[in-house]
């Protein structure tokens, strides 16, 4: 019989993030599909707490703690990985694709010579055999693949499951690591302030600001500090994620203003992030490929543009308003 | 006092990013539509990567940038007649696919292959930069595969900032979670680092830094070694296709201001 080692690791707090909860709903499908057995592996300061969490997975439990595996660190993580893999011996590994396992558990695949494949959006089993699914040149194509390679280790994107829930009573089996000589240090956490406005998972809304924010108008001049303010009352009011075109990014390198809190941390599309959200309002952008990429995996799509025709709209948003952005989000917070 | 680098950048060409893809059934399996005749740029990750590398040998003398790429000879000449005016790097290219479709694990071999032949490389001096990710295949996984590969332990990926100290240490900012950094010490090379954007704009062309890096690009080009990175796995592709949904827009535009207004209002709340 096959086995799948499902890895995650704790948050500060002990407990298990969404993220990797889906990434075992994952797992714990693939592994009655395959009819394989279920282990879960986990990796924290403590993780008694996370494994009782989901102890309703009914797998065998291990764990590898202590201070040294409380922060993430690719030169530990990856030796808890590859302990804990040791004492399963699976042919498959499932993790979350968190930016923790993210850079770590791709290295397990020369470890253990196996091959691995990253930010998947499906996993199932087809006639008793893993079959995955994930996006290509940055979510413009997707493809259902497999290999024989085994071990096969994949990480699962957010969003893309449902979150295991099951709690219950859980024993873990500790497994020792030893240690390479540590030369990395974690020394801090620089997390921006509550009120500052970034791509947020948790947010039910995107907003979208386009370089038009900072094009001239109808009287000549730009009014980048206007726009800055309109952006900035919207997002207090709706507590929106904020994301932005890379143009709008990259045009402080032209010479142009800018809008001041804008950096590449809010870039979405071909060369930033593809937010995951219920709704997303378009703002002051125009239509290229790139943008679609970032629009890729909002549910409900609106935008504003001046352009009855715009590309970024037609075909790709629901509702498309032919107004001066300006006016109209003045107008919108003076509602909200 | 300056630290002296040996920093390796892997990096190589994707489809501009303004056309419009579409994938087909090759003889190996699936390909882009035309791919040989879409014009390329170097990976926009890869290239925050090189901006940052020669920043860093610019600021620390004795220091020396190698661009390691693989992909199709003939599309990366095009490429590097522009990137060679950025930046002073010398090239080492493997001739093979650079396609989105190809395995990770393959590509990780093949570059780590490169950068054991480098001749005059400094190991204990070798930082390994790249994209964290590509905008290809978008794995964020060969870099760390290359550093195992090389026997390198010291990895990081998301970075938008390293600072080298006097001594030789290095501070790293990684993305994490919330728009958050994790910043990390280590105590100095070797290591890998997989950039985000960093901080550095895209710098202007300098025909004199083009001339200079051409003399050893086009023979790097011509001893390009051929790297097939598709018959070492078992990757094995069912489908890949284009998304189809095409939603139909309601384009509201003779509508007052303070109504279109009230509808996106009720539609934030609902």
């Amino acid at each position: 019989m096959s086995t799948i080692l499902y890895l995650a690791h704790t948050e500060a707090d002990g407990t298990l993030a969404k993220i990797s909860r889906e990434a075992l709903t994952a797992a714990h499908q693939l592994a009655a599909g395959m009819g394989a057995e279920l282990a879960v592996g986990l990796v924290g300061e403590d993780v008694g707490a996370a494994a009782e969490s989901v102890a309703g997975c009914k797998a065998r439990f291990l764990g590898v703690s202590g201070d040294a595996f409380s922060q993430g660190r690719y030169a530990s993580d990856l030796a808890a990985a590859e302990a804990l893999f040791k004492a399963v011996n699976p042919d498959m590994v499932v993790a979350p694709a968190s930016f923790r396992f993210s850079r770590a558990i791709p290295g397990l695949a020369v470890r253990v010579q196996g091959r691995v494949d990253t930010h998947l959006t499906g996993l199932e089993a087809k006639d008793g055999k893993p079959v995955a699914k994930r996006w290509f040149y940055r979510q413009r194509m997707v493809g259902e693949f497999s290999r024989d390679e085994r071990p096969w280790i994949v990480t699962v994107d957010a969003g893309c499951f449902e979150a295991f829930e099951e709690s219950g009573s859980a024993d873990v089996e500790l497994v020792q690591v030893s240690l390479p000589e540590m030369r990395t240090t974690v020394t801090g956490i620089q997390a921006p302030d509550a009120d500052e406005q970034t791509i947020r998972p948790d947010a039910k809304t995107l907003l979208v600001a386009g370089a038009g924010w900072t094009k001239k108008q109808a009287d000549g001049q730009s009014h980048v500090d206007v726009a800055e303010e309109v952006l900035m009352q919207f997002l207090g009011a709706t507590k929106a994620s904020l994301g932005s075109s890379k143009s709008l990014v990259d045009i402080s390198g032209e010479g142009q203003a800018v809008i001041s809190f804008l950096t590449h941390l809010h870039q979405v599309g071909q060369t930033g992030s593809t937010p995951r959200h219920a709704k997303g309002l378009a703002t002051c952008c125009h239509g290229e490929e790139p943008h679609v990429v970032g629009w890729r995996f909002i549910n409900e799509r609106r935008a504003i543009n001046t352009d009855a025709s715009c590309g970024w709209a037609q075909g790709k948003a629901d509702v498309l308003y032919v107004a001066d952005a300006f006016e109209l989000m003045k107008k919108v917070n003076e509602l909200l | 006092m300056s630290n002296e680098f040996h920093i390796v950048v892997c990096g190589s060409i994707v489809p501009d990013p303004l056309q419009t893809l579409e994938p087909v059934q090759g003889a190996q399996g699936p390909e882009l539509k035309n791919e040989m005749m879409l014009p390329a740029v170097l990976d926009p990750w890869a290239g925050h990567a090189l901006y940052e590398a020669a920043n860093l040998a610019a600021k620390n003398p004795g220091s020396k940038v190698w661009l390691v790429s693989l992909g199709p000879k003939a599309k990366l000449q095009q490429v590097m007649m522009n990137i060679a005016q950025k930046v002073p790097f010398e090239l080492v290219c493997a001739d093979g696919s650079a396609s989105g479709f190809t395995d990770s694990f393959e590509v990780a071999t093949v570059l780590a292959q490169s950068i054991e032949g480098i001749q005059g490389l400094d190991k204990s001096k070798l930082l390994v930069f790249g994209g964290w990710q590509s905008a290809s295949r978008g794995s964020g996984a060969v870099m760390q595969m290359l550093g195992e590969l090389l026997g390198i332990s010291e990895q990081f990926q998301g970075v938008d900032k390293l600072t080298a100290g006097d001594d030789g240490s290095l501070e790293i900012m990684e993305r994490i979670e919330g728009g958050a950094y994790q910043v990390s010490a280590c105590n100095g090379t070797p290591a890998v680092l997989g950039w985000a954007t960093g901080e550095l704009p895209e710098p202007p062309n300098n025909p004199q830094v083009g001339m200079q890096n051409m003399r050893l690009v086009m023979p790097a080009l011509q001893q390009a070694k051929p790297a097939d990175v598709v018959q070492g796995s078992s990757l094995a592709f069912a489908a890949v296709e284009l998304p189809q949904q095409r939603r139909e827009t309601r384009v509201v535009k003779d509508m007052p201001v303070e109504d279109m207004a009230r509808e996106i209002v009720e539609w934030l709340n609902s």
